[in-house]
């Protein structure tokens, strides 16, 4: 039982696992969905979702696999006030909008293409968080037809009101499909720290020192461990604004994900390509200039160089004295970005753009030669690679 | 069966789903995790949960240095080195120098407990993998005695988290889940009731107004919750502002009172005071 709804589920994008359906039914056969669609719909949610974000979709699912239980139900309890429901909608019309209805096929008919008409919705329309949306070309929203006023009249009926529960969708606003979350970056990010201790044991570790002693009851243990850097450490240059908007999300979960995965992070932003000054605030970025050569000589050649920036430009703006489209720089960028390379042998480029695209992009070309290739997308992939090449 | 049942407490109202999973949860004996915006009350509900169904309460909570190994025991070591420098007779002893964790402290209790894991996202990102075999099995293995703890009763685990980190899959699907959303005008009313019993209908149902309104001012960084409306109603209540005040029609007065308790950012009060100020010069008294 609830296998095709359990399959229903993981097509519809949830990653719901067999150990989540055996809990539910383990649940059920305890009697703790009761006799009542509601207390079923809750228990099911409570065990098969583990993320807001994934409550929309399995609302909509749950809707649309059991409308038809629902529905059964209703016909053997038959006490839906359905002349009733007729009844209140049609208060709320004028005459001419009663007209209208009955053009299109009656009420049953528009209650039909309602639902039609919202599932369609649902599919396409992402922002609101009504039913129906305002912008008029919806009949029914012409009609002052009003989902909440016609439900009204349902709550009379227990099993029809459990409808209502799933129905209204609260948690809409919340459902994003975004593939790469904070943590598989982070967990990718990881991967540079482990680095951070190498070399020849030649430094006393005191506390290990003593925990081995004392596990020895007492007998010297002296450990040694290599030289302790403290932590790897991060210069990140980010560029904003212009094409970067596109890529805002991943930037900043990356930026994310970098700040709490390292304890030495620095970051600079900048607009297109690297000149004589970055800028740490972006507001200020005209006033608090940080020039790009004081970068270089403050923050030492340990520490691994990432840009992320989709390097697509005119090729003047990176080659030509003057290129900027900001301002007059007296240096082409190439140059500047040379000179940081030159500081910071460990360096890599991450370029949300996706791969395939780069080669259509002179700018993008010419940025990988500049680096030697060592430009990298923005995805997990990416990042792993990008990674291995910072070591 | 009918005494597990968790059906909220006179000072605590449980929603229908909330109730639903936690008693899942109980009868069952998973983990529950807790989601939802800061100061909807998920530290509050595993108190509530042990106080309505009478069981002791452990109460663990985490921050971003805690190691899952903690929850469960320590070796003192140094205690240890120490006591046999000085030729202590315990030193021969290493179950002297284990330390209990909270997790632990709960598999020992005589009832059936409720554990409370404080937002565990605030851990390092592997820890809920470390607590795996733990919170399934409830058992764990002590390898300085070489001894198996085991749960003498599954606990009731009410874990909590902020949304900080991710947790992983493996962790998920071992827990009820629950997100509790922010409540309507209606639930609110009836928590505010709770916490405020003489608590005049005309003020709550204008503070319940204001604070809606606040609520669905766009762009806030940091919305007004539960826990910052109660505490705005009982500040409130102490100055004794009566309710007319709180009314909106009156545009200039638009800034509801003491409204330093709902919004806590400066940037979040600075356009609030600017939305006020717009609305007062395209509505003119």
């Amino acid at each position: 039982m609830l296998i095709p709804f359990f399959y229903m589920l993981r097509e519809g994008g949830m990653k719901t696992s067999i150990t989540e359906l055996l809990t539910l039914l383990e649940a059920m056969k305890n009697g703790l969905a009761g006799q009542s669609v509601d207390d079923f719909y809750y228990l099911a949610r409570a065990s098969l979702v583990k993320n807001e974000a994934h409550l929309d979709r399995f609302d909509r699912i749950f809707g649309a696999y059991f409308k038809g239980v629902e529905d059964s139900l209703a016909d053997l309890m038959q006490d839906i006030p359905d002349d009733w429901l007729r009844h209140q909608a049609e208060l709320m019309l004028s005459e001419e909008e009663r007209q209208q209805i009955e053009a299109l096929g009656g009420f049953d008919e528009l209650m039909k293409a309602l639902q039609e008409r919202l599932d369609e919705q649902d599919e396409r329309h992402e922002g609101g968080n009504r039913w129906i949306g305002t912008a008029g070309t919806s009949p029914f929203g012409a009609y002052g037809y009003n989902p909440e006023g016609v439900r009204m009249g349902q709550q009379g009926s227990r099993n029809r009101s459990a409808v209502k529960v799933w129905d209204k969708r609260d948690y809409r606003n919340l459902d994003d499909s975004i593939e790469l979350g904070t943590r598989n970056i982070k967990v990718a990010l990881r991967r540079l720290r482990k680095f951070a201790r190498e070399g020849a044991a030649d430094q006393l570790d005191l506390d290990d020192t003593i925990d081995k002693t004392a596990r020895n009851a007492g007998l010297l243990d002296i450990r040694m461990v290599p030289e302790r850097h403290n932590a790897v450490k991060v210069l990140l240059c980010l560029d904003i604004g212009g094409s970067m908007d596109d890529h805002v999300r991943i930037c900043e979960e990356m930026f994310s994900a970098a700040r709490s995965e390292f304890k030495h992070l620095e970051y600079f932003y900048f607009h297109n390509f690297i000149y004589e000054s970055l800028w740490k605030d972006n507001r200020r970025r005209h006033s608090e200039k940080t020039p790009t050569m004081d970068i270089a000589h403050k923050y030492g050649s340990d520490y691994k160089l990432i840009f992320v920036g989709d390097a697509t430009m005119s090729p003047y703006e990176i080659v030509y004295a003057g290129g900027s489209v900001e301002h007059w720089n007296e240096e082409p960028g190439a140059v500047w970005i040379k000179r940081l390379l030159n500081t910071y042998p460990k360096a890599v480029w991450l370029n949300p753009e996706p791969k395939a695209r780069w080669d259509y992009t002179p700018s993008t070309k010419l940025v990988r030669e500049i680096m030697d290739d060592r430009m990298y997308p923005l995805t997990i992939a990416g990042l792993d690679d990008a990674i291995k090449a910072l070591h | 069966m009918a005494d597990n049942r968790f059906t909220g407490t006179s000072s605590y109202i449980a929603t229908d789903d909330l109730m639903m999973a936690v008693n899942a949860a109980v009868t069952l004996e998973r983990p529950i995790l807790v989601k939802g915006e800061p100061g909807t009350g998920k530290t509050q509900l595993a108190i509530e949960v042990a106080r309505s169904l009478g069981r002791p309460l452990h109460e663990w909570h985490i921050k971003s240095t805690t190691k899952a190994q903690q929850g469960l025991y320590e070796y003192d070591a140094v205690a240890r080195l120490r006591d046999s420098q000085l030729g202590d007779d315990r030193v021969h002893d290493i179950g002297n120098y284990i330390v209990r964790g909270k997790v632990w402290e709960a598999f020992e209790s005589e009832q059936q407990p409720v554990l409370l894991i404080d937002e565990i996202d605030k851990a390092d990102i592997e820890f809920p993998n470390d607590l795996l075999r733990e919170l399934d099995r409830m058992e764990f293995y002590v390898y300085e005695t070489k001894k198996l703890i085991k749960a003498r009763h599954r606990p009731i685990i009410v874990i909590t988290s902020n949304n900080e980190k991710e947790l992983p899959d493996a962790f998920l699907r071992r827990c009820f889940f629950h997100y509790i959303k922010f409540p309507d005008k209606a639930t609110m009313a009836e928590i505010v009731d709770v916490h405020y019993p003489d608590l005049k209908k005309d003020l709550l149902r204008e503070a319940l107004d204001a604070f809606y309104k606040v609520r669905d001012v766009r762009g806030l960084k940091k919305k007004p919750s539960t826990s910052e409306l109660l505490d705005w109603i009982k500040l409130l209540l102490a100055e004794d502002i009566p309710p007319e005040v709180l009314r909106g029609g009156d545009s200039r007065k638009a800034i509801p009172p003491l409204y330093g308790a709902l919004l806590k950012n400066e940037q979040d009060v600075h356009l609030f005071e600017q939305l006020v100020f717009l609305d007062r010069r395209t509505n003119p008294q």
